[in-house]
């Protein structure tokens, strides 16, 4: 960029509307409404132009993040677009969802001494301008000589997905669910990632020719070897981190007690909240502890209160600065009225006579020395035991991988967390053109971390085929 | 959509269809199951393999309608189908199984449609199969004929006494037992209620009792943990580690509480749409 920059405007950082917490918790719509044009040009004047470019370094997908602003700043919405979906084929979802505090806004350089460019809600603004304009569309490959089958539809199956059919193979996604998209449908709510965002993303991957089949459960209905012998030369596995985590603590089988997965499987991928017009229903409770502190148990707490909960209540063993969710959402979480216990863990669920739940005793704790993760432990305080009155509990302690495909794949490797042993920079596994990526080789993780994988993924198995 | 090739009544509630998912054809099993939406807003619900034409690609489920959705199932006609249909499911049978000697098998109600294709493998085995069926009255007995055609025997029970013995399906099994004949394993599938009376009468005598639990279920492949039971002490996911297991080692008070754990909003979502439920 040889060009002279205009002067960066010093004001601080421009804030985005939203619904008012009050009227929020009673409905699932989206909590923040996005930057008008006008924000988010006055936002992206903010941008200094730094030499540095460590935002860019901070993106795990490397979006030119400045040439973004300054196109943003010049009122050149959909050329910005373009220059995101360079890298970037979900815009819309990670302006939503990423963590930039951890990514690209922990990097800029106004962030020393004020706030950061707010770079995720100016992507936001600019894929949801490009998406209303129908501006979206991609352009047509040229067909090339190549099957692929990718297993999974989440962000990094969707991504290795797109990329393959933006350079021309036939490529076919396999997903065990009724509905595409993975976490993005079935865990993250309707209130902070709205559904229509993601069908319009699968949308234009259909639109570029994917073949989408719903209801395969790979390893079940079809292995990966069967894949291999019907003509596909690749595969890919995007299959996440499905599986629940229980304490192992007495009482988890009473009725009330709800894993995250399914208390939000039920809520979003169901669509609980709209019984008995859908046919799921949902036990929210009227006091609602969640156990865990991450986007899971936010999502998990804010969906109890939308579904009429009294009170909900956050559940965590170490205190507010270990917990792991995005800030935005603890915020969000703290205006709609939850309530944290930090430094409390669970021991025990209590059940009435008819065997639901009715009471959680905990024990508090006190921070030790730090652990191999560089968080300080939790150690449990001798004779802290209380109880909470509850009638719901909802455990949002993480997540594993599936071992379903592992289990039926003959020398596919998985490590002693379970999760598929893949080459960093290929994403190949322990089988021949076999390529895995996302939370099914790093445990759960983040969306962009999962596209990053998609598209390395992507690049590799292109460089194999093209030598075929 | 899996088109439906074939409805049958085979009773006022119980419906049976055989449906065409050829890659599910392809691998059932005898105790698999799969998970069916029988309509776009609709709920995943579970149902028992009852049998498979790989050739033809088609399964066989049957659906007794007891709520909302298995009212709107049953309301499905030949050329309609499932809007999504996923499996198979669950761990076969073939392991569980004790290849030699003689088996009994113990239908009641619509349990009667997932055991032919265990009666089947048994019988091809050469094991000996006495099968037990049983329901309230005889109009309510279901796949007699098909399950006589794999089975050396069919003992008949009625709680009204129209047909076979006046009685459950435990005092024919009783029975048995008292007369001392030979029995290697039995295999129960039917209500909650069936199960549990079975697992008691076989406990004293320590015949080897296989049931096939029947839980709520979301997504059927380990995902959701709504399917939890526990067995021998352990927390198991049915829809992964089952649905069969060793019926002296299942917790029936818990399942049948956790049965109930959606009781009010199922009786609400059938009055919200007075669909189903033709039946209690
Ligand atoms: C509630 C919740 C909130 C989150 N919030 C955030 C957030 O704010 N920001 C962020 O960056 N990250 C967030 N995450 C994490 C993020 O969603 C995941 O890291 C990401 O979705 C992983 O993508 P993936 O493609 O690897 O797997 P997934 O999104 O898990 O997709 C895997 C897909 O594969 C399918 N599948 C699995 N097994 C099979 C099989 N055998 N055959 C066929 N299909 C199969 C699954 O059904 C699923 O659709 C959140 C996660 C959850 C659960
Ligand atoms: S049905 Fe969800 S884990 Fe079994």
């Amino acid at each position: 960029m040889t060009e002279e920059r205009k002067k960066p405007v010093k004001r601080p950082r421009v804030g985005m509307p939203e619904q008012d917490p009050g009227q929020r918790i009673r409905n699932f719509k989206e909590v923040p409404f996005g930057y008008t044009s006008e924000m988010a040009i006055r936002e992206a004047e903010r941008c200094l132009g730094c030499k540095a470019r460590e935002c860019v370094a901070g993106c795990p997908v490397e979006v030119d993040i400045p040439r973004m602003i300054e196109l943003v700043r010049d009122g050149k919405f959909l050329e910005a677009y373009r220059v995101v979906r360079e890298t970037n084929s979900l815009p819309a979802i990670c302006g939503r969802v990423c963590p930039q505090e951890e990514q690209c806004e922990i990097k800029c350089l106004l962030g020393r001494k004020g706030e950061p460019v707010a770079i995720g809600r100016i992507e936001r603004f600019v894929a949801d301008y490009a998406m209303q304009r129908g501006e979206a569309e991609l352009d047509r490959p040229r067909p090339r000589q190549g099957r692929v089958a990718i297993v999974g539809s989440g962000p990094a199956g969707l991504t290795a997905a797109g990329d393959l059919a933006k350079l021309g193979y036939q490529v076919t996604v396999f997903e065990a669910l009724h509905a595409p998209g993975g976490v993005l449908m079935y865990g993250i709510p309707e209130f902070r990632l709205p559904k229509d965002i993601v069908h319009a993303e699968v949308n234009l991957l259909r639109a570029m020719g994917v073949d989408l089949q719903l209801n395969v459960v790979v390893g079940r209905t079809l292995t990966v070897d069967e894949l291999m012998k019907d003509g596909y030369q690749a595969v890919f596995l995007g299959t996440g981190a499905g599986l629940p985590t229980f304490m192992s603590i007495p009482g988890e089988t009473l009725n009330g007690v709800y894993s995250a997965n399914e208390f939000l499987t039920r809520t979003n991928l169901m669509k609980a909240y709209l019984f008995p017009e859908h046919d799921t229903p949902i036990k929210a409770g009227r006091r609602v502890a969640v156990v865990g502190a991450g986007n899971v148990a936010m999502d998990s707490v804010r969906c109890a209160i939308r579904l009429g909960a009294e009170a909900g209540i956050i559940v965590y063993r170490r205190s507010e600065a270990e917990m792991p969710a995005r800030k935005e959402e603890i915020h969000h979480a703290v205006d709609e009225g939850v309530v944290f216990r930090t430094l409390t863990n669970p021991v025990r669920i209590l059940g009435d006579e008819r065997g639901w739940v009715k009471a959680l005793e905990c024990i508090r704790m006190e921070l030790g020395e730090p652990d191999a993760s560089g968080r300080r432990r939790p150690i449990p305080i001798a004779g802290s035991e209380f109880t909470m009155e509850v009638d719901t509990v909802v455990m949002a302690l993480g997540t594993s991988p599936n071992p379903i495909i592992h289990q039926t794949t003959p020398g596919l490797e998985v490590n002693r967390w379970g999760c598929l042993v893949a080459d960093e920079t290929t994403g190949l596994t322990t089988r021949p053109m076999v390529y895995a990526g996302g939370d099914a080789v790093t445990g759960a993780a983040t969306v962009i971390l999962a596209m990053g994988a998609g598209k390395r993924a992507a690049v590799a198995i292109h460089r194999e085929l093209e030598n075929l | 959509m899996f088109k439906i090739a074939e409805r049958r009544d085979l009773t006022p509630v119980t419906k049976l269809f055989r449906v065409q998912a050829p890659l599910v054809a392809r691998k059932a099993q005898p105790g698999q199951f799969v998970i069916v939406r029988v309509r776009e807003q609709g709920e995943r619900i579970p149902l028992t393999i009852a049998g498979y034409d790989r050739e033809k690609g088609t399964i066989t489920v049957v659906v007794q309608e007891v709520g909302k959705t298995s009212g709107l199932a049953c309301r499905l006609e030949e050329g309609q189908g499932f809007p999504d249909l996923a499996g198979p499911l669950g761990r076969p049978a073939e392991p569980l199984l004790i290849k030699t000697g003689r088996a009994i098998t113990v239908g009641g109600g619509f349990g009667v449609a997932p055991i032919l294709p265990i009666a089947g493998l048994l019988r091809q085995w050469g094991v000996k199969v006495t099968s037990i069926i049983g329901a309230r009255t005889a109009d309510l007995l279901i796949l007699e004929d098909e399950l006589a055609a794999v089975s050396d025997e069919v003992l008949v029970a009625t709680d009204d006494g129209s047909r076979g013995t006046h009685g459950f399906v435990t005092q024919v099994l009783q029975d048995l037992i008292d007369k001392g004949q030979r029995i290697d394993q039995v295999i129960a599938i039917g209500p909650m209620a069936m199960m549990r009376a079975v697992a008691g009468v076989t406990q004293a005598p320590g015949l080897a009792t296989l049931v096939s639990v029947d839980p709520v279920m979301v997504d059927g492949t380990g995902m959701c943990g709504a399917c939890r039971l526990t067995v021998a002490g352990e927390v198991k996911f049915a829809c992964v580690d089952g649905p069969l297991f060793d019926a002296h080692q299942v917790d029936f008070d818990e399942q049948v509480r956790r049965g109930k754990m959606y009781a009010v909003e199922e009786k609400r979502a059938l009055e919200a749409c007075r669909c189903g439920g033709g039946h209690q």
